[in-house]
């Protein structure tokens, strides 16, 4: 079984912003929304100021409550690699899924469905990768699955430092920050 | 220093979330009073007073039904994607209070309406005059009614903390994530209904049992919402700032204003005068108990909206 995760270096993000354009572009998503977004944060005392930047998005958690909360199933894990997608046939727009997420990584399609980051399931099928991760001038992004061993996003998290977001809301998140 | 910055915008997710507008806290109110209606009845049942001819066991169902019709109403409005909403009967999630709360909602319709049937008004056995041999039918049968009365103060209860629990549940609300919610609302129910039923009971007896169970559940209300805050305070830092919001930040006027003052205190002297027949019962206690419900249902939806889990992106 596969288990799609996404690696990205904050080491190498410049803050581009070409994979929000890139996402936006393939997966058509409409004015006024994000599925991914670029996140700057400054911590630490002047003069020893660290800023990471990093590309953001649904975690595609594995215990995620989205999924959970959803009433309808629509909000599901998909067969292939354990990420969270969906369907929209099935989707009431009751928002419990958008209200559950401690990243806010959801919103409400225009055409009232809950919508968010898919891992461009639809080109990774077919053996492409994620639009963002493909568009990357930096190169910064990985992609792949952690039940490889020999899988760039298994190397690189057996090899550097990393870091998720709020690991502590309990969602094991699979989207991975190198420091 | 810790900063962050985001380039995200998104629609009633930025900067604060704001998903649910008003239909939410309505259906949320309406749920609870509903709750405590069923409740008070069921417990009229149980104690046999529908050979009371003026027992409020008769009309307070009736009441229950259109509310909870005005409820579902105001999910369905809440809807983005109101043409799949029979998906919610297709399947049943166990992990989801909010799939619960759709079957809850189907099992309470039949319980009312078997309340309803103990007697049936005139302009309905008037027009459906095939309907009166089940209204005798049941009347024939002192413990079926008590029966029906269980199972509506049962559904009741079970409604009014699934209104509470829908909210507890999406833990990543730090002030909904409380797991004393759900006491919050079922009483806050019991308080509304209780001062609905005392408001319109023709029956005496009806009337100061209510007045005097409804102060009651307000003293109740302030010590859970005492509680509340002393749950929140002990945990951990953004659970301590949802709480600040209600104590001392944006939300703190209305809720200490409208909630607590208007809806509960000022309504609980007036009663407690009221019931040591000091001054005259008036529609004006019950009605500040009822609008402080509602006024309740706002300031939690909105403000646990605003709350936010470990400042994810501020
Ligand atoms: S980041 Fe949010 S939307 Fe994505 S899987 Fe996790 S909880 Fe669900
Ligand atoms: S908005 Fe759609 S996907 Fe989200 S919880 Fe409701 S039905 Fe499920």
């Amino acid at each position: 079984m596969a288990r799609f995760a996404m690696v990205i270096d904050t080491k190498k993000c410049v803050g581009c912003m070409d994979c929000v354009v890139a996402c936006k572009t393939e997966n058509n998503v409409p004015e006024g929304y994000n599925r991914d977004w670029i996140t700057q944060e400054a911590f630490g005392n002047f003069p020893n100021i660290q800023l990471e930047i990093r590309s953001e998005r649904c975690n595609h958690c594995e215990n995620s409550p989205c999924v959970s909360s959803c009433p309808t199933g629509a909000s599901h894990y998909h067969d292939i690699g354990g990420v969270v997608l969906v369907n929209h046939d099935e989707c009431i727009g009751c928002k419990a899924c958008v209200a559950s997420c401690p990243y806010d990584a959801r919103f409400i399609h225009p055409d009232g469905y809950a919508d968010k980051c898919t891992f461009c399931i639809h080109r990774v099928e077919k053996g492409d990768k994620p639009a963002c991760v493909s568009v990357c001038p930096t190169n910064c992004m990985y992609f792949g699955d952690l039940e490889d061993p020999n899988s760039d996003v298994s190397k690189l998290l057996k090899s550097r430092k990393w870091h998720t977001l709020h690991p502590e809301a309990g969602t094991n998140p699979h989207v991975f920050y190198l420091t | 220093m810790h900063e962050l910055t985001t380039t995200r915008n998104n629609y009633q997710i930025d900067p604060v979330l704001t998903v649910w507008g008003w239909e939410i806290p309505v259906y949320l109110f309406l749920g609870g009073m509903v709750a405590g209606m069923m409740i008070i009845s069921g417990y009229f049942l149980f104690k046999g007073r529908q050979k009371e001819p003026t027992c409020s066991c008769f009309y307070v169902p009736w009441v229950s039904l259109i509310l909870l019709s005005l409820g579902m109403f105001s999910l369905f409005l809440d809807l983005s994607h109101k043409v799949y909403v029979w998906r919610l009967y297709t399947t049943f999630k166990i992990a989801s209070p909010m799939s619960w709360g759709a079957w809850i909602l189907i099992l309470v319709y039949p319980v009312i309406i078997a309340n309803i049937f103990i007697r049936l008004p005139k302009f309905v056995t008037d027009k459906f005059p095939g309907l009166e041999k089940y209204s005798k039918m049941l009347t024939d049968r002192p413990r079926l009614i008590q029966n029906i009365g269980v199972a509506n103060m049962i559904l009741g209860a079970l409604l009014g903390m699934y209104t509470g629990v829908l909210l507890s549940s999406l833990g990543a609300r730090p002030l909904w994530n409380t797991s004393i919610l759900w006491l919050l609302f079922l009483v806050s129910g019991l308080s509304g209904a209780a001062a609905f039923v005392h408001m319109v009971a023709k029956n005496i007896y009806e009337r100061e049992l209510l007045a005097k169970a409804d102060n009651g559940f307000l003293t109740f209300e302030i010590f859970v919402i005492g509680l509340m805050f002393i749950g929140l305070a002990t945990s951990t830092e953004v659970h301590q700032e949802a709480a600040q919001m209600l104590l001392s930040g944006s939300f703190a006027p209305v809720f200490w204003v409208f909630v607590v003052g208007i809806g509960i205190i000022i309504p609980l002297i007036i009663q407690l005068f009221a019931v040591n027949h000091k001054i005259q019962h008036t529609p004006v206690a019950p009605i500040m108990v009822i609008a402080g419900g509602l006024i309740l249902r706002f300031v939690i939806v909105n403000a646990g909206q605003v709350s936010h889990y470990l400042n994810a992106h501020f």
